[in-house]
């Protein structure tokens, strides 16, 4: 007798559950081979505005814990993803056409990637924050603070290496995160919110929708209560024009980071490159305050 | 403006009225109790069902603004907290005047609803808006006090300006059976309201059974109640669906029997605009479109407002909305 697959139902994450999408629509998933390999919730943007719910409801304790605990939780993440190793070569493989060999290394790389960040969330203040010098008797100090709720565009292309490149930044700040996955290459990702589910991540700090970004980038662009969007996943995106989604974000003055430009179109960066602390510093607001020098 | 029509009742008229609707010479609680306990009995599980039922419609569209901007008219702001200041109650009156700084055409809530010392200061604050000021009185929340301390408390409310009173029944008395001791004293505090409108606190969360909640609905009409109110919103469970359905079903069966409307108001937990519509659903399928008006349906809610303003604000903009658009109450 032959044992029948236990096939796995790919969802979203959203406030640390995994809901179907609220639309009960799925989309076929096929690898860079045109195989198929699975069906994935095609978010809407109802989705999209529950998980920027739940993102503003878990900012206060995210933002508020110390860049210690947030270090500690982000390199937990790191754990469980190599933990998870084999399974993300194998999705890695399947999803970007890579050898075994490729996709093992863009794995290592992307685990390497959270370290980094982890390692940098209590570095963060003394790196961009300073003591000021004022003609006074004043401290004035600048801090860097949390920009809020971040609405993430993940890369087309890098499905994991891409996606902890983009994500990784924006909660080493403090910050919470609504993504929209890669349209074509959602399954790591959607792996990927299994590993954030089971690591001390509190829920809400990160959602992942998969969805077709030309359907809810808009809304996301558009939503009030999100304080900033990262557009690197506009670059190979169907339907999408990323000045339209710059002016929707200049509704309630988003920050936004803007893709990366060859020739004045957005392509994907070279996530194999030192990240340096471009995604750190889009989104963090400087904070500056005076205090008396007394006795 | 909320046109609410008013009659001033004694005590005595509401008890004569009282033995013509029973048929009796004499209004005893055995009389009472003999008419409550005939009245037919809740079928919990299709009243649970049919509630669950029509909560499940879907507005949308035109008729969902028609629905958020009719639910706002319907809401009786409130703030009943012991640490309720003279400036936080000036403030939710500004609130009731421009709900919605974004967008001047947003209609206003029906009533601001305090306690009994802050209605002087809602009355100077809302002027001659329209805006009804609506207090709790009758030793709110639990009804506990003296039938002197009751009337004195509800006099004081209606002396400082007080369009609406909010009393609640005697729950004691009810669940001990002395249902006399309950008609007296709503009828004793409609005289004590004059003109002012007198809604029937019934606190359905300690009545314990559905058939209760249809027992004391009867009851507070019959005493003379102008609305009747599902809640303190200091007891869990506060207002549900199915309690107001019942209720509902009661006010339409009662304007049946004597030709009177009474006014339905369900107050606490109801938090948002989905839970709103289906109120509004409910008013309209079961008791009827004249019930679909500020005279004759409330909510009593505070945070309920911000949710339908965001709702209304991503309606006319187009793009969701965010806390960072309305007051922070």
């Amino acid at each position: 007798m032959t044992r029948l697959d236990v096939r796995k139902t790919y969802k979203l994450y959203i406030g640390g559950a995994f809901p179907r999408s609220e639309s009960g629509r799925t989309y076929e998933v096929v690898s860079a081979k045109g195989e198929f390999l699975a069906n994935a919730a095609m978010g809407s943007r109802k989705d999209v505005r529950d998980a920027v719910v739940a993102a503003r409801g878990a900012l206060a304790k995210w933002s508020g814990a110390t860049a210690y605990n947030r270090g500690q939780v982000l390199y937990r993440v790191a754990e469980v993803l190599e933990g998870r190793r084999a399974q993300f070569i194998e999705e890695v493989a399947a999803s970007e056409g890579l050898t075994p060999r490729a996709a093992g290394a863009s794995v290592d790389a992307a685990i390497d990637r959270v370290v980094w960040y982890a390692g940098w969330t209590d570095k963060i203040a003394q790196v961009l924050g300073n003591l000021n010098p004022v003609a006074g008797p004043f401290f004035n100090v600048s801090a860097p603070e949390p920009t809020g709720v971040v609405g993430v565009l993940a890369p087309q292309t890098s499905s994991l290496l891409g996606l902890v490149s983009v994500v990784a930044p924006v909660i080493a700040a403090g910050n919470t995160a609504v993504v929209v996955t890669s349209a074509s290459r959602p399954l790591p990702a959607v792996t990927f919110s299994e590993v954030l589910a089971t690591s001390d991540v509190p829920g809400g700090v990160v959602n992942i929708v998969t969805a077709q970004t030309a359907e809810v980038a808009t809304w996301l662009a558009a939503h009030r209560d999100v304080n900033a969007v990262d557009l690197t996943g506009v670059a190979g995106a169907d339907g999408v024009d990323w000045a339209a989604l710059e002016r929707e974000a200049a509704g309630n003055l988003k920050r936004v980071l803007r893709p990366v430009l060859s020739d004045g179109v957005p392509v994907e960066p070279d996530w194999t490159a030192d990240p340096g602390l471009t995604r750190i510093r889009a989104f963090v607001e400087t904070k500056t305050v005076w205090h008396p020098k007394g006795l | 403006m909320v046109t609410v029509s008013t009659t001033t009742r004694t005590a005595q008229d509401l008890t004569a009225q009282a033995r013509d609707v029973l048929g009796v010479s004499r209004l005893t609680n055995h009389a009472l109790t003999s008419w409550l306990h005939g009245l037919p009995g809740v079928d919990q599980v299709g009243c649970e069902a049919r509630a669950a039922a029509l909560g499940t419609r879907s507005v949308k569209t035109t008729s969902k603004a028609w629905a958020i901007d009719t639910a706002i008219g319907m809401i009786d702001l409130t703030t009943l907290e012991g640490s309720d200041t003279v400036g936080k109650v000036r403030s939710l009156c500004a609130k009731a005047l421009v709900p919605d700084a974004l967008d001047p055409r947003t209609p206003r809530p029906a009533a601001i609803c305090v306690y009994g010392d802050m209605v002087a200061t809602a009355k100077a604050a809302l002027g001659d808006s329209g805006i009804h000021v609506a207090a709790v009185a009758t030793a709110f929340p639990s009804g506990r006090a003296s039938m002197a301390v009751k009337l004195a408390d509800t006099r004081d409310a209606v002396e400082a300006g007080a369009d609406e009173i909010d009393m609640v029944i005697d729950r004691g008395a009810f669940l001990s059976g002395d249902y006399l001791t309950v008609f007296n004293q709503i009828a004793e505090v409609k005289q004590a309201c004059g003109a002012a409108h007198l809604k029937v606190i019934m606190e359905t969360g300690e009545l314990v059974t559905y058939d209760n909640v249809r027992r004391a609905s009867y009851l507070s009409m019959l005493a003379g109640g102008d609305f009747i109110k599902t809640s303190t919103g200091k007891v869990q469970p506060a207002a549900t669906l199915p309690v107001t359905l019942i209720m509902l079903e009661a006010v339409r069966d009662w304007r049946e029997l004597t030709g009177v409307q009474v006014g339905v108001k369900p107050a606490g937990g109801i938090k948002t605009t989905k839970d709103a519509i289906k109120y509004l659903v409910m008013v309209s399928e079961v008791a009827g479109d004249d019930w679909l008006s500020p005279e004759w349906f409330r909510f009593g809610a505070s945070s309920l407002l911000n949710d339908l303003i965001l709702q209304r604000q991503k309606l006319t903009t187009g793009a969701y909305s965010g806390a960072d658009y309305v007051t922070i109450d």
